[in-house]
């Protein structure tokens, strides 16, 4: 028998244990996919209900109510609203949390009058006694006319009986409005709305009006119809304020009957740790310690699996070169393929590590503090607490982070979050400084015991986050966006994380990056090494031009090997761009082979690494141990004779690495989050500016 | 007049009726409603935003809205 298969949208208040739930119902059984016609990722998951019934659960955003505020929430309006996208729910799976009944109520009401099957489960009873919180069950199921589920999600309790209640109320089919609020409130203007059309119910019509968000199943007569509704703007506010008490009213009827807190049992665990958490002084020592914690995990405890998935890929397309026979095939393999993914794998400890630390902060209530402290510094810089959490995971990588500004209500203080978001040190800018400040900043230590080297990469943290907050003042005066900006944050209780979600939160965000980032890393890369390995007719010509030019100096036959390889760069497509930048970039102190690499880092700033060591590799000779730290300080300007990689130059490009807007997935993710080209470009153009004016003063300066 | 902006921290009020056309709806979702007993739990370091409670709802809000919300005090 073919299984019956049933859509269930799963939605809920934030901090309610909704993403347990989810987690229990669906396991490993999750991905991530997007809405269509809107850019946000739409989660989903297969749960085996019984033997012959499965679901498939659509995970939606956490809102408060179905009038959204913010890009999150809009989503669930959308997807309730159109009956004929692909996500339209059959059952509704509203998840509530046991101590804010109450609130948790007003949405699942507003969820009851769209007039699609719902059940109600209520999370978190295992807090019950502890709080003195009683209720009457099967009361309450009647009083609001719906399955009703008393779970624990992080115990794994009551799910069993979630899965069956979601195939009686999907076989039952029983839909009906809690208490047809809006007819109470205006009779004769509710019965003419609802005149419009009988294929949506009263709430349905009222939500198109409010909320001017209209399905394409409705006919063009019956929306203007409504359009005609909306003229009278302060009539429709009024009415939803009125409409909104309505239901606390009827809610608190209901409460009353069937709900108890013995308000003698309450702790006071909350009170004692905000005290400390929101603490004028320990408040900000204590998010500065984890800040620095963070910091710390991803510097040290991060470069250990970094290193072996360097030094893997590197074994790896060794091991390819020498074992396939020579030709296009290997070389695309070996030196772009392998390559290429493992640049995209390196970032996944950092990346990982830092979500890590993101979703325990989350998970345990202590974010929501961090933005209250953060919120009025932030907003004198233009951007709102809710920011603290894109400019933390920014020093991973500005991928997630800027998914992460969803969350953000105002549009220009979302906007202005993205837009500097990428000023913050990001772990590709990592191996970049690395290897200059090795380069150029001598390893001495200065006034006894701070490491000079040291100093130098977190005064380049420091300058990341400066220029961010700089940026977003200068935005924050001259962008003439009137937006709402309303602020309000829950501070929800404090609770020990749970791994299962940490753990998903963390694969997730992971795969984010891996699928978002990763894409755009591997394509580039095959392209760049395809432009580095032809060229015109020059290219194809330097290995006999070399040997004729060179026929009468007695070069041996490695010398005369690194001769071609060097000529073969030089005029292969890349080199040929690479000296066509050349003059420049020169007043920066770089040369046409600092061009490549600078060119390739719009891949991911970290190739930059790998551009200079095969430049200088194929331009040295095949069997050079040397590190590319050594090649690198061995070459030498063919200008000046001296050393290339000179205190200026250094210095210089650091500079350029910590303001230009080199990452080409950025640059996609932002045009997706804004949903025009117009931002992403003003980004590139306005960061590679302020990279290269404040290059060039500083090779001016120091040489 | 009193608003939410005017209590002292652990102090407690009520939401005034004539305040409803004031209070953005987000805010009346979230239980800050008419008559509902709010007290004002913590005031971030640098005054603004406020720490409420209201309805079994503790939520932060900025100092703005809160001065646009009167309240009654309980003497």
């Amino acid at each position: 028998m073919a299984q019956n298969s049933i859509k269930v949208a799963l939605i809920g208040n934030p901090n309610t244990g909704k993403t347990s739930l989810f987690n229990q119902l669906t396991g490993l059984n999750q991905k991530v996919g997007n809405y269509p016609g809107v850019t946000v990722d739409k989660k989903q998951g297969i749960s085996k209900l019984s033997a012959s019934h499965q679901a498939t659960i659509i995970d939606l955003p956490g809102t408060y109510s179905i009038n959204p505020t913010s890009l999150d929430e809009s989503i669930v309006l959308k997807t309730l609203l159109n009956k004929d996208i692909e996500a339209s729910p059959d059952v509704i799976l509203v998840v509530a949390d046991i101590e804010n009944l109450k609130r948790n109520l007003l949405l699942f009401s507003q969820i009851k009058d769209l007039e699609i099957p719902t059940v109600l489960a209520i999370n978190m009873v295992d807090q019950m006694s502890k709080k003195g919180i009683t209720i009457d069950l099967s009361l309450l199921a009647k009083e609001l006319n719906t399955e009703v589920v008393l779970i624990s999600a992080r115990k794994n309790e009551g799910i069993q009986e979630v899965k069956e209640a979601l195939i009686r109320c999907h076989i039952a089919a029983k839909a009906s409005p809690l208490c047809g609020i809006n007819s109470k409130i205006d009779p004769d203007y509710f019965e003419s709305l609802k005149q419009i059309s009988a294929n949506y119910s009263l709430y349905e019509l009222w939500l198109m009006v409010t909320q001017n968000n209209f399905p394409d199943t409705i006919t063009s007569e019956e929306k203007e119809k409504l359009i005609a509704f909306q003229k009278d703007i302060s009539k429709l506010k009024k009415y939803q304020h009125k409409e909104t008490i309505y239901r606390y009213q009827e809610i608190n009827k209901i409460l009353k009957k069937t709900y108890l807190v013995d308000k003698s049992k309450a702790t006071d665990l909350r009170s004692k740790l905000d005290k400390v958490f929101t603490h004028k002084i320990f408040g900000y020592l204590i998010f500065v310690v984890l800040l620095l914690l963070i910091f710390q995990s991803i510097f040290d405890w991060a470069s250990i699996p970094m290193d072996f998935i360097d030094a893997t890929f590197a074994q790896l397309a060794d091991t390819v070169k020498n074992t396939l026979s020579p030709g296009v095939f290997t070389d695309l393999l070996a030196e772009g393929i392998i390559p290429g993914i493992g640049g995209v794998i390196i970032f996944i400890p950092q990346i990982a590590i830092l979500f890590l630390f993101i979703a325990v902060l989350e998970e345990t209530g202590y974010m929501s503090r961090v933005v209250f402290l953060m919120d009025k510094i932030m907003r004198r810089f233009g951007m709102n607490g809710k920011s603290v959490i894109p400019l933390i995971s920014g020093t991973a990588c500005a991928i997630p982070a800027i998914m992460a500004t969803r969350t953000i209500g105002s549009w220009k203080e979302r906007l202005i979050t993205i837009l500097v978001t990428p000023f913050t040190t990001c772990s590709a800018r990592l191996p970049v400084y690395a290897i200059l400040i090795a380069l150029v900043i001598p390893d001495k230590k200065i006034i006894g015991f701070l490491n000079l080297q040291g100093l130098v990469l977190l005064l380049l943290y420091a300058l990341g986050f400066a220029s961010a907050v700089i940026a977003a003042y200068l935005l924050h005066k001259t962008l003439n966006i009137k937006s709402k900006s309303f602020f309000v944050v829950e501070m929800p209780d404090y609770k020990l994380p749970s791994l299962k979600n940490v753990f998903f939160e963390v694969v997730e965000k992971t795969k984010a990056f891996v699928l978002g980032a990763g894409k755009i890393i591997l394509a580039l890369s095959i392209v760049l090494w395809f432009l580095a390995s032809n060229g015109g007719n020059d290219f194809k010509n330097a290995e006999k031009q070399v040997t004729e030019n060179t026929v009468n100096q007695n070069l041996n036959e490695e010398e005369l090997g690194q001769k071609i390889a060097s000529a073969k760069l030089e005029n292969s497509y890349i080199g040929i761009l690479g000296k066509t930048i050349e003059p420049v970039i020169r007043p920066l102190g770089y040369d046409w082979k600092i061009g490549i690499a600078l060119i390739t880092s719009f891949a991911a700033r970290e190739v930059f690494v790998g551009t200079l060591a095969t430049i200088y590799s194929v331009a040295a000779d095949d069997d050079d141990t040397s590190t590319i730290k050594q090649r690198m300080a061995s070459e030498i300007n063919p200008r000046t004779g001296d050393k290339m990689f000179t205190l200026p130059v250094g210095m210089s490009l650091l500079i350029f690495y910590a303001f230009a807007m080199q990452c080409m997935a950025t640059l996609a993710i932002v045009k997706k989050e804004t949903r025009s080209w117009k931002w992403p470009l003003i980004q590139l153009f306005s960061m590679g500016l302020l990279a290269y004016v404040a290059s060039f003063i500083t090779f001016q300066i120091l040489s | 007049m009193s608003t939410i902006a005017t209590l002292q921290i652990g102090e407690v009020g009520y939401i005034s009726e004539e305040s409803l056309d004031l209070i953005p709806l987000k805010l009346l979702e979230m239980g800050c409603l008419p008559g509902a007993e709010i007290k004002l739990v913590q005031i971030a370091p640098l005054k603004d935003p406020l720490y409420i409670c209201v309805n079994g709802s503790h939520l932060a809000i900025r100092k703005e809205t809160a001065i646009q919300i009167k309240i009654l005090k309980s003497e």
